[in-house]
């Protein structure tokens, strides 16, 4: 049988425009929902057209027609099958309160790992200034090898103007974008396996270890509290967040205790993976507010009580949201 | 071990039916990048233009506005532009490309925030070292974001309407006068012998003149041997106008000899009969 394609694309016409028109209307308008008989239609209109698409490709041959419904089909077919939840805009409030938190708690035992390799980095690195000082000028970070703990904190202390010279606004930005891109690349090392997301939390870790080592030994214990407790405290877990979600990523390469297709396993975790990206961006652009406006002041101008009592409600409230915010709660109805 | 790379997706749907998207090739992406790549710069230059009247006012907050905007530029460009024109920047609108899901499925946000997020690792250690040797290994062209996300990036060509124009002929076509054996050939030719004869005729312009002779001598050669019509209705006929005829017969029904009712023009242009 061959078809008279001029006919049957004349006869069939209809059906496809009224399709594509929906189709247009709901990729316009991607979160309005379509009444019963208005979704039935549209299901007729995609079965029309994918019969007409087998006809048209085994009894006829027109290249552009196939084409043209081809992309007709692709598209139904995207939004019919599509069973994922997203696209949805939810509230900020509900994001935060309950989305950030569940995604976190979801995957504790990726940032269990994550907190794990830091701390060994942390370990190795105040082990590694501890037993060989010479080691000082390659551990520490920025000018810090360039003087001893003491006679920073004799600088600081005796500043008589701003350290940064009134930019405290671009250090802020600079510390903000600065500290989201390395935790993009922490996540994202995530495509090796997870090993390259291992290796930066390792190295953070030396680098956070002997910095502190330093300042003990040194016995400026009390300066180092107060100089890295208040924005420390949201900034190292929002890095070992971003440890988290390069490991949740890299679990979902490898398959562990999963039978499901790599597509799958991938698809399953980009919610949770946006969410905590999400997340720790807000902590970083909060840690970078305090370390620009806050910890650079140390005494006389702020006392060093102050900063660590600071630090440490800020860590009290973190470790409280992240662990009971948006949790549902045991009295709660059960849905229907 | 390099996976075998095809060049379309084939999508099979739950009702039978079978769609296929042209994947891009990394070439063009790259082109798209560079493209995408001005368009990034062209934004932070207009911004710190912007912003330098702030300074004016306030330079510190100028410089954090500055600073604040380029990464929010760099890095949500490609998520805003992607949402916005799903799945297209304005690179990939000029070179016609698009971001959809691997699977046929409608394209979320969350699969083109994570694509462009993982970006930065596909960039490294410049160029797009990384995500470029990933693409030229990948089954379907994917870059570690794309494979991370589920999506890919296909080609879009313009769909024009067919000009079955070319189908018909204004010539009196004396194969009619044959009803009887009309039938028999449309009959006796397969759907994919029809669709070669089309080819033939759409083509026919760009073929050497030559090679135009010695396919419609081949194939008036082959529909005279699988349905012989009389010497004087094929008398004076050239092998080109013969498949043309034999064509008009394929996919135009007719309901007899003079049955003919002037030509109406449809989707596809062509004419009508019956």
């Amino acid at each position: 049988m061959i078809i008279d394609v001029a006919k049957f694309v004349a006869q069939e016409r209809e059906v496809w425009r009224e399709l594509e028109a929906i189709l247009q209307r709901m990729e316009n308008d991607p979160y309005r929902r379509m009444t019963l008989p208005e979704a039935r239609r549209f299901h007729f209109l995609y079965e029309k057209t994918s019969a007409d698409l087998a006809r048209l490709s085994t009894f006829a041959f027109s290249p552009e027609i196939c084409g043209y419904l081809e992309s007709l089909v692709g598209r139904a077919h995207g939004e019919i099958h599509e069973s994922r939840e997203g696209g949805r805009s939810r509230s900020f409030r509900r994001w935060f309160f309950s989305g950030f938190p569940n995604a976190f708690r979801r995957h504790l035992r990726a940032f269990a790992l994550s907190l794990a390799i830091m701390l060994t980095g942390a370990g190795f690195g105040a082990a590694a200034l501890r037993f060989d000082p010479d080691a000082r000028d390659v551990l520490l970070p920025f000018d810090l090898p360039h003087e001893t703990p003491g006679e920073r904190v004799a600088r600081e202390e005796t500043a008589k103007k701003d350290r940064l010279g009134g930019q405290h606004s671009t250090f802020s930005a600079f510390l903000m974008t600065h500290n989201i891109r390395v935790s993009l690349l922490t996540l994202a090392l995530g495509m090796t396996a997870g090993l390259g997301t291992a290796l930066l939390l390792f190295y953070n870790g030396i680098i956070l270890g002997a910095v502190a080592a330093d300042y003990v030994l040194a016995g400026q214990t009390k300066f180092l509290l107060g100089w890295l407790l208040p924005h420390g405290s949201i900034e190292i877990p929002a890095i070992l967040v971003a440890g988290q979600a390069g490991f949740v990523l890299g679990a979902a390469l490898l398959g562990w205790r999963s039978r499901a297709p790599l597509r799958a396993r991938l698809r399953s975790i980009s919610q949770d993976l946006l969410t905590l990206i999400s997340g720790l961006g807000l902590m970083l652009v909060w840690a970078g507010v305090v370390e620009a406006f806050f910890s650079q002041f140390h005494e006389p101008i702020l006392p060093y009580e102050l900063k660590i009592t600071f630090g440490l409600i800020e860590l009290a409230l973190l470790s409280l949201y992240l662990g009971w915010a948006g949790r549902p709660r045991l009295d709660a109805p059960l849905p229907p | 071990m390099l996976l075998s790379r095809h060049n379309t997706l084939r999508v099979h749907t739950p009702e039978g039916i079978t769609f296929s998207l042209l994947l891009a090739s990394p070439l063009t992406r790259f082109l798209a990048c560079a493209v995408d790549l001005g368009c990034i710069i062209v934004l932070t230059s207009a911004l710190a233009y912007l912003t330098r009247g702030l300074g004016l006012l306030n330079a510190d907050l100028a410089l954090a506005a500055e600073l604040a905007g380029y990464f929010v530029i760099s890095v949500g460009y490609g998520m805003f532009t992607e949402w916005y024109w799903r799945g297209q920047t304005i690179g990939k609108r000029l070179l016609r490309l698009r971001v959809v899901d691997a699977q046929g499925l409608k394209l979320n946000f969350n699969q083109i925030a994570l694509r462009n997020l993982l970006r930065c690792i596909d960039m490294v250690p410049g160029f797009y070292a990384v995500g470029g040797a990933i693409c030229l290994c990948t089954r379907y062209s994917q870059r570690l974001g794309d494979i991370a996300a589920g999506t890919i990036v296909i080609r879009t060509p313009v769909l024009s309407a067919p000009d079955l124009d070319q189908l018909a002929t204004d010539k009196w076509n004396s194969l009619r006068e044959y009803p009887h054996l009309s039938a028999r050939l449309r009959q006796r030719v397969s759907p994919r012998t029809a669709s070669l004869t089309v080819e033939a005729i759409m083509r026919r312009q760009d073929l050497e003149p030559a090679q135009r002779v010695a396919l419609f001598r081949d194939l008036a050669s082959y529909f005279k041997e699988i349905t012989p019509f009389p010497p004087e209705a094929t008398e004076g006929v050239s092998d080109e106008q013969y498949v043309r005829n034999v064509a008009d017969i394929l996919f135009h029904k007719f309901c007899g000899v003079g049955n003919v009712v002037p030509a109406t023009r449809g989707g596809g242009g062509g004419t009508e009969r019956c």
